[in-house]
């Protein structure tokens, strides 16, 4: 594999007061791949996915230390609005607010700056066809997104979230409110979104990442037990415990 | 090689051509509008940064206010201070302001002032919390929520027109009843102050008995108990905190309260014997004498203590009920 | 029926009794004022200046007065109490600084209508010039009106759901933005429920006004922000003690239209809340 990592992470540790969420975790995504994250709860996926975009920082007595880079730059050099215009987040329950469709995934570009009539219309329509949701919502964008589907809240989410033109897209645990049916278009449009993004699946479904990502990291009470081709990580594990989890044993 | 990582190798090569299509077009890069990164351009982010110092500016005016509050009111007492002992003031029991030389001695308001309050808790406390009792606990929600927009209209009369009532009708009808020789009594300030006072009390002891949790009822309940008696026993000791700071800011209410007592308690500042006699309370003395001084003068200066002396009741008063409150809500 | 049910029927209606006790009073005052005071309204009382020293003519001045009080008090307290809400809920960190706001608010709203009146006179009609005007009664109106305001937008704020803040913070909106898009839309209905009441009770007060605006008899409108005027809840203290002979209904009269506008007031806000309370998404 070509070493082109986006996201590298140097003994990244994270903490919620005393407690330590994450321990010393390294771990290097690479361009365009996606990256499953699979653990039990309480295994730190969550906190290393927030940590990408800081979003942990929201909880007053969180901290870290170590150094995560983007594209080489320290996060902690970057602003958190300029990082999260590059990092973008997908909730695990469909997330939408209480406004029109349209104005749901006109809200980031309107955030930065844009004010163009024009281009905005044009922006939420791109952004729903990569979304694949144009064709379901495109006679109804000024209608309340409450009003959509769960499945189609959730890639109304992802629109929202292509719209302000991320370079990378974290997903926690997507499709935990979601039917199956629902689950696959989800994941269809991952897998048609991977062309122009980096893409990392944190989810508690085991078989969901191995349908989906290339690579897979096995979290485990804080710590990265293993990393590799989500082949490998399946079918021969480095790790008896990466086996336990996947076969079932515990999760 | 599996099936999976077959039909996935063809995925990935129809979406790279796509995107390669897309960008052919030069329309656009795909991934990336091609918007700035930075929001906004230099005029947004001086736009932000006013906004949010004006924000924290306005938490800072809030307790700029209550420190010069009070920095005025000490400030002007202490001019008082100058030709009159501190001790001369608050025991004084003569408040003479116009007569020569003037005296200064408040002890007169400061029993009128606790006298009409301590008449006006007596009443309306026993009042008030039988009526919370009741709308928590007894009445159906119909009528709760008609008692309750009962309550919010008591709450929302200007004190002025109860005053207003007190001179001409509740004053000659006291005056009548107990055969005194003028209706203008600390009585009838203490009756239309527990009138007052009353929504205080019962909307706060209400919020204490409604935030009772379910299962002490249900407990006294499975005991064999009835409604009164949990209510009596379980519900009422519970929500003693709340109903507490209900009576102390009840209390700050009646203490601080001006135009009802300048208009019906008779404006006698002497040292009152009963309650049934016209009297003066503080907040009276103020509203009262303000107008009729001279800036800069004794009896100015005088008026600032008495203000300094309510502040110190009332801020008293009120920190005693917040720490009740927290304790009611934990 | 044994005792112990026989006790709480009994108790039970001691209560009832007592909470009938307070009721049948505030219908009577109500009743009282609009019975008494309902004959002298007209368009003439409404609309015209007092004549005859008061013992006739109408309130119009009072009234102009006492709207332009309110308009003042809102024009302040309302940014005022807003920010210091958005301060306490979405930027203050639980430091010293905070609590000392918060401390405050609960003694703003404990301190005596009247000792409002002693500082805005000493600090706004002396210390800054303003005299007996507008600006200084508004001013001082709106200090008083700070804490219920504060407390309201800071309950609207609290209720407004953390997903939506986590959204826009997750899109690159910056914490104001945030604030200004996604938080204070779904929070005005609250803000302005609790911002009409607090306005409704400075309505209605006299004591801080006593010395920093009102004016005793005035039968002309105001030029300016630092003219004294009228207003409604003083020219009812100074018609009911101050000047004698004054023929009762017009008491009367000035009482109702005062509790009438308050109430109007009260009304707004009510219908506020549930208008808003029916249509809100989430």
């Amino acid at each position: 594999m070509v070493d082109d990592a986006i996201i590298k992470t140097t003994d990244l540790n994270c903490f919620f007061g005393s407690v330590q969420a994450l321990k010393s975790i390294n771990l290097q995504v690479q361009r365009n791949e996606i990256l499953g994250v699979i653990g039990p709860s309480n295994s730190g996926k969550t906190t290393f996915l927030r940590a990408l975009n800081r979003l942990n920082y929201r909880v007053r007595s969180y901290s870290q230390t170590g150094e995560i880079l983007l594209d080489g730059q320290d996060l902690n050099g970057i602003r958190d609005n300029v990082l999260r215009k590059k990092v973008g987040i997908i909730f695990a329950l469909p997330q939408v607010l209480p406004v029109t469709i349209f104005e749901n995934i006109a809200y980031g570009p309107k955030v930065h700056g844009l004010t163009h009539r024009e281009q905005v219309d044009w922006i939420v329509e791109e952004s729903l066809k990569k979304a694949s949701l144009w064709d379901e919502v495109k006679d109804r964008l000024n209608q309340p997104a409450v009003k959509l589907s769960g499945g189609q809240q959730q890639r109304l989410c992802i629109a929202r979230t292509l719209a302000v033109g991320p370079e990378v897209i974290l997903y926690d645990e997507p499709s935990s409110g979601l039917d199956p049916i629902s689950t696959a278009k989800l994941e269809d449009t991952m897998q048609q979104l991977k062309a122009d993004y980096t893409q990392i699946l944190v989810t508690n479904n085991v078989k969901q990442a191995s349908r989906v990502s290339e690579r897979c990291a096995f979290f485990l009470m804080g710590e990265l037990v293993e990393l590799g081709q989500t082949d490998q990580i399946f079918t021969k594990p480095n790790d008896r415990r990466t086996n336990d989890y996947i076969t079932g044993r515990f999760g | 090689m599996t099936k999976t990582q077959n039909s996935k190798r063809t995925d990935r090569r129809a979406t790279a051509f796509l995107s390669l299509g897309f960008r052919a077009l030069g329309l656009f890069r795909i991934s990336n509008f091609g918007f700035r990164d930075s929001p906004g351009g230099g005029r947004r982010r001086i736009g932000e940064f006013i906004i949010e110092w004006c924000i924290r500016a306005s938490g800072l005016v809030v307790v700029a206010f209550v420190f010069l509050i009070f920095l005025f009111l000490l400030r002007d007492s202490l001019s008082l201070f100058r030709d009159f002992s501190v001790r001369d003031v608050l025991l004084g029991r003569e408040w003479l302001p116009i007569s020569e030389p003037p005296k200064f001695g408040i002890l007169p308001l400061l029993v009128g002032s606790v006298l009409v309050t301590f008449w006006a808790i007596v009443i309306c406390v026993p009042l008030g919390v039988a009526a919370a009792m009741f709308i928590a606990e007894v009445a159906p929600r119909p009528l709760k929520h008609v008692l309750k927009s009962l309550i919010e209209i008591l709450a929302a009369i200007p004190s002025v027109v109860l005053g207003f009532l007190g001179i001409i009708w509740l004053g000659p009808f006291l005056r009548n009843t107990f055969h005194l020789s003028t209706g203008m009594t600390g009585l009838t300030g203490s009756l239309l102050l527990a009138f007052m006072a009353l929504p205080t009390i019962i909307s706060i002891s209400e919020d204490a008995l409604a935030g009772v949790p379910k299962a002490y009822r249900e407990a006294a309940f499975g005991l064999g108990a009835t409604r009164w008696q949990t209510l009596w026993r379980v519900i009422l000791p519970s929500a003693s905190s709340g109903i507490v700071a209900a009576v102390m800011l009840g209390i700050g209410r009646v203490v601080g309260e001006t135009m009802v007592v300048l208009m019906v308690t008779g404006n006698a500042p002497v040292m009152p014997k009963s309650i049934l006699q016209p009297l003066r309370t503080l907040t009276a003395t103020i509203a009262g004498e303000m107008g009729e001084t001279v800036g800069g003068s004794e009896h100015y200066f005088a008026l600032f203590a008495v203000g300094l002396v309510l502040f110190a009741i009332t801020f008293t008063v009120n920190l005693i009920a917040d720490v009740f409150l927290r304790r009611a809500r934990r | 029926m044994n005792g112990a049910k026989i006790r709480q029927r009994i108790a039970f209606s001691v209560l009832g009794v007592l909470t009938l006790a307070i009721v049948v009073p505030i219908l009577l005052v109500m009743v009282y004022i609009v019975v008494n005071g309902a004959g002298a309204i007209s368009w003439e009382f409404l609309m015209a200046a007092p004549r005859q020293g008061m013992k006739a003519g109408g309130i119009f001045p009072a009234i102009v007065g006492t709207i332009l009080l309110v308009v003042g008090t809102m024009l302040f307290s309302l940014p005022l109490g807003v920010l210091s809400a958005v301060y306490l809920v979405e930027y203050a960190h639980d430091n010293l600084f905070t609590r000392l706001i918060k401390l405050s608010v609960v003694n703003l709203s404990g301190i005596p209508s009247i000792v409002y009146g002693l500082f805005g006179f000493t600090m706004f009609v002396i210390l800054l010039h303003f005299g007996t005007s507008i600006l200084a009664g508004s001013l001082t109106l709106a200090i008083m009106s700070l804490p219920v305001i504060i407390t309201a937008s800071k309950e609207a704020l609290e209720s407004v759901p953390d997903t939506y803040r986590e959204i826009s913070l997750s899109l690159g909106a910056t914490r104001w933005q945030t604030v200004r898009y996604c938080v204070l839309p779904y929070a005005i209905p609250g803000i302005l429920t609790g911002t009409v009441l607090s306005l409704s009770r400075a309505a209605g007060e006299t004591a801080p006004i006593l010395f920093t605006v009102a004016a005793f008899y005035l039968p002309r409108l105001p030029r300016g922000v630092f003219d004294q005027v009228m207003a409604l809840p003083y020219h009812l203290y100074v018609i009911s003690t101050q000047v004698p002979n004054i023929p009762l209904e017009l008491s009367f009269a000035t009482a109702l239209v005062l509790v009438g506008l308050v109430f109007l007031m009260n009304l707004v806000s009510i219908i506020l809340r549930a208008h808003y309370r029916k249509k809100r998404l989430w």
